[in-house]
């Protein structure tokens, strides 16, 4: 029942908001209805945590510890980017960039993306996973070329093409999936119901799986934006408008890294080697080191912190591959306070290039004097993100560090090369554009103050205080995930 | 029908379906790759009731039917209405030198054979032998995205990478289960739509479909 009400309020408000258009109300409708998507993925979440896992819709759904947070964390995220695009997008139109038709759309198409990403976490049938995945990237596109600049567009494109292949071959990976299962479990639906694959991995095909795999993690690891997989992403992120960047980086890559990681786990009983840890591993690293140099180059905010997602989805990537309780704790954690960090981190770059009405970083100055939530929001924003204590990254990236050098010594060096480069060229680039005199392009801006400090404040509490049911439950997801 | 004769008018359409392929690789009329495609839309769909009509399956007849109106007829003439309305010029140019695709073809094919030869042994349906060639028809379309510098081929090569998949799930497994094949016809139709509001963007923006021109965004130094 919670379900289909969690289900039900984004689709329902997709529809009604293609409907109302661009009235008045058109944005407090949105804000609405994700705030009662955010309100039914709580009590699923605390029924999840009272009866423990259960399905629905005779096997269709499926919910446990490890989903259920996610689905709780998409629909918080979801809201509170509502809530910042009411005044971010108010100033776009103000600023001529958006018309009528397209903010139409745009509510629209927000509110059926995070019915495409909670169908996405809450399906069982990893073939409906594909799908939902597709309708994400197919729901997003067209919001990424909203403004319709050459450079937009040319975003899009890419974006369109490079998922459109990637998922391509995640689809033929589901297909030999599928090939495996029906053996065991004879044709039909119910052979592509991820429980029902769990219960019998052992017996699935080792060959197919792992050759299976392969084509999973290009296909999911393109959504994922891993190096070299990651063309896509930084130009999507920077291009489209900042609370659809916020959602992309905060919420979509973490589904994106939740359909792998389910993968693996059948994978893993199938072939009792760490075949597929170990191609994570290695994408991961590779993503760490490859973000952690190109953030020195940028030159554009939004293209920086984008950087900034895929070098974080790197370590959770990493640090899944890595296996093990403290490694798989850590990456729980780390997609969690990650994506309210960076979220955070999006509403303010959003507000700053409004403010100077630019996104390139040499002519962002002095937002601690132009608007103080702004500044310190950006400035906090980049310290958490970087880890440093007390904020909940350092309590992540301090376990998957921890459980690096005991498992995999001879990756730590690399690892911490990875990280202290990221932190050394944020700092570098930050401080210029918070600290300073106000530039006389600078424009006062009536800014969003609920997002950002929500997210700040649980992010800072993640890192100080880990709350008895939320460990409770990362500790459940690790078991299921051994 | 026996079982033989099905296995063997299966490779038969098989062969053309690669055939067609290849032939989408290097065609450079624009015209006439849609055509191509509709004729490789049209091979799978009539494998698929044949192997339905064999293996007794019956939902792969909706598949079939599925993909005779979409891809033979819906999609191309989605893409023909775009090609006349937007006055895009016949030729199109590809980038490496002809001779030279169909080689990287030709290893890409030996190469598939060689992957799927362990995923084959382990199957007992007649379409067994065709996996390979199912896969070498998705690489055989991301090939041909990488070398065509034109919106319009790019999609078409798109849509041939899905035609690819198609046909590797009626060989592994005589198709997936209903509902996944629907929503991947509905993820197919609403991307149709997408990439036709974009062929407009594009060509508005840009003064043509040359995905050449869209190199803006590139890493300064």
């Amino acid at each position: 029942m919670i379900l289909l009400v969690l289900l039900g309020v984004p689709l329902a408000a997709a529809l009604l908001l293609a409907f109302v258009g661009d009235r008045k109300l058109a944005p407090e409708i949105n804000i609405l209805g994700s705030a009662a998507t955010c309100v039914a993925g709580f009590a699923l979440a605390l029924e999840v945590y009272e009866h423990g896992p259960m399905m629905a819709g005779g096997k269709f759904f499926f919910v446990d510890a490890f989903n259920v947070y996610l689905a709780v964390l998409t629909s918080f995220v979801s809201m509170t980017t509502a809530v910042f695009s009411r005044r971010y997008m108010r100033r776009e139109r103000e600023h001529g960039r958006v018309g009528q038709v397209r903010m139409r759309f745009y509510h629209a198409m927000y509110q059926l993306f995070i019915f495409a990403m909670l169908l996405c976490l809450l399906t069982n049938n990893i073939g409906v996973l594909w799908i939902a995945m597709e309708l994400a990237t197919l729901s997003t596109v067209l919001l990424v070329s909203l403004y319709r600049t050459p450079t937009a567009i040319e975003a899009a494109w890419k974006y369109f093409i490079l998922c459109g292949v990637g998922i391509s071959q995640a689809l033929f990976g589901t297909v030999l999936l599928y090939f495996a299962a029906e053996k065991v479990l004879g044709e039909g639906g119910d052979a592509l119901l991820w429980t029902n694959l769990n219960q019998v991995s052992g017996q699935l095909e080792p060959t197919v799986l792992s050759l299976a795999f392969v084509f999973l993690m290009v296909g999911y690891g393109t959504k994922v934006g891993l190096v070299p997989l990651h063309n896509w992403l930084p130009d999507a992120h920077s291009e489209g408008p900042t609370p659809i960047s916020a959602v992309l980086s905060g919420l979509l890559l973490n589904i994106a890294l939740y359909a792998l990681v389910r993968c693996k786990v059948l994978v893993d009983g199938s072939t009792h080697t760490h075949h597929a840890g170990n191609i994570m591993m290695g994408f991961g690293l590779l993503s760490i080191l490859v973000a952690a140099f190109s953030l020195l180059r940028q030159k554009d905010v939004k293209r920086m912190f984008s950087y900034s997602s895929i070098e974080h989805m790197g370590i959770a990537t990493f640090a899944f591959g890595l296996g093990g309780p403290i490694a798989t704790f850590g990456a729980l954690l780390h997609m969690l306070v990650h994506s309210l960090a960076k979220s955070a981190i999006f509403f303010t770059v959003g507000h700053a290039s409004q403010m100077h009405r630019t996104q390139e970083m040499d002519k962002i100055q002095g937002l601690f004097r132009g608007n103080p939530l702004v500044g310190w929001g950006l400035m906090f924003g980049v310290m958490a993100i970087v880890g440093m204590p007390p904020f909940g990254i350092f309590t992540s990236e301090f376990l998957i560090l921890t459980a690096t050098i005991k498992d995999a010594p001879l990756l730590t060096p690399f690892l911490l090369l990875g990280l202290g480069v990221a932190f050394a060229a944020l700092f570098r680039k930050v401080q210029p554009m918070v600290a300073g005199e106000i530039p006389s392009h600078q424009r006062p801006l009536k800014v969003a103050h609920f997002p950002v400090l929500l997210h700040m404040a649980l992010v800072l509490v993640l890192g100080l205080y880990l709350p008895d049911f939320l460990s409770q439950w990362f500790h459940t997801a690790v078991e299921l995930l051994k | 029908m026996d079982l033989q004769t099905a296995a063997q008018i299966n490779s038969f359409l098989a062969a053309f379906v690669l055939l067609t392929a290849f032939g989408m690789l290097v065609q450079k009329r624009i015209y006439s790759l849609i055509h191509l495609f509709a004729w490789q839309g049209l091979l799978l769909s009539i494998n698929t009731a044949i192997v339905g009509y064999v293996a007794s399956k019956h939902h792969l007849y909706i598949s079939s039917i599925l993909t005779l109106s979409l891809k033979v007829f819906l999609l191309p003439y989605i893409l023909h209405v775009l090609i006349v309305r937007l006055r895009i010029r016949r030729e199109v140019e590809t980038l490496v030198n002809i001779p030279m695709l169909m080689l990287i073809g030709l290893a890409l094919v030996i190469f598939s054979y060689h992957l799927m030869a362990p995923v084959s042994e382990l199957s007992k349906l007649i379409t067994r032998s065709t996996l390979a060639v199912a896969l070498a028809t998705v690489m055989i379309g991301l090939l041909m995205m990488i070398t065509r510098k034109h919106a319009v081929t790019q999609i078409i090569g798109f849509l041939a990478m899905e035609n690819g998949l198609f046909f590797a799930a009626t060989s592994a497994t005589y198709g997936m289960p209903l509902v996944v094949e629907l929503g991947v016809a509905l993820d197919v139709l609403i991307a149709a739509f997408i990439f036709g509001i974009f062929f407009f963007h594009i060509h508005t923006t840009f003064d043509s479909l040359d995905v050449d021109q869209m190199a803006r965004l590139k890493e300064g130094d």
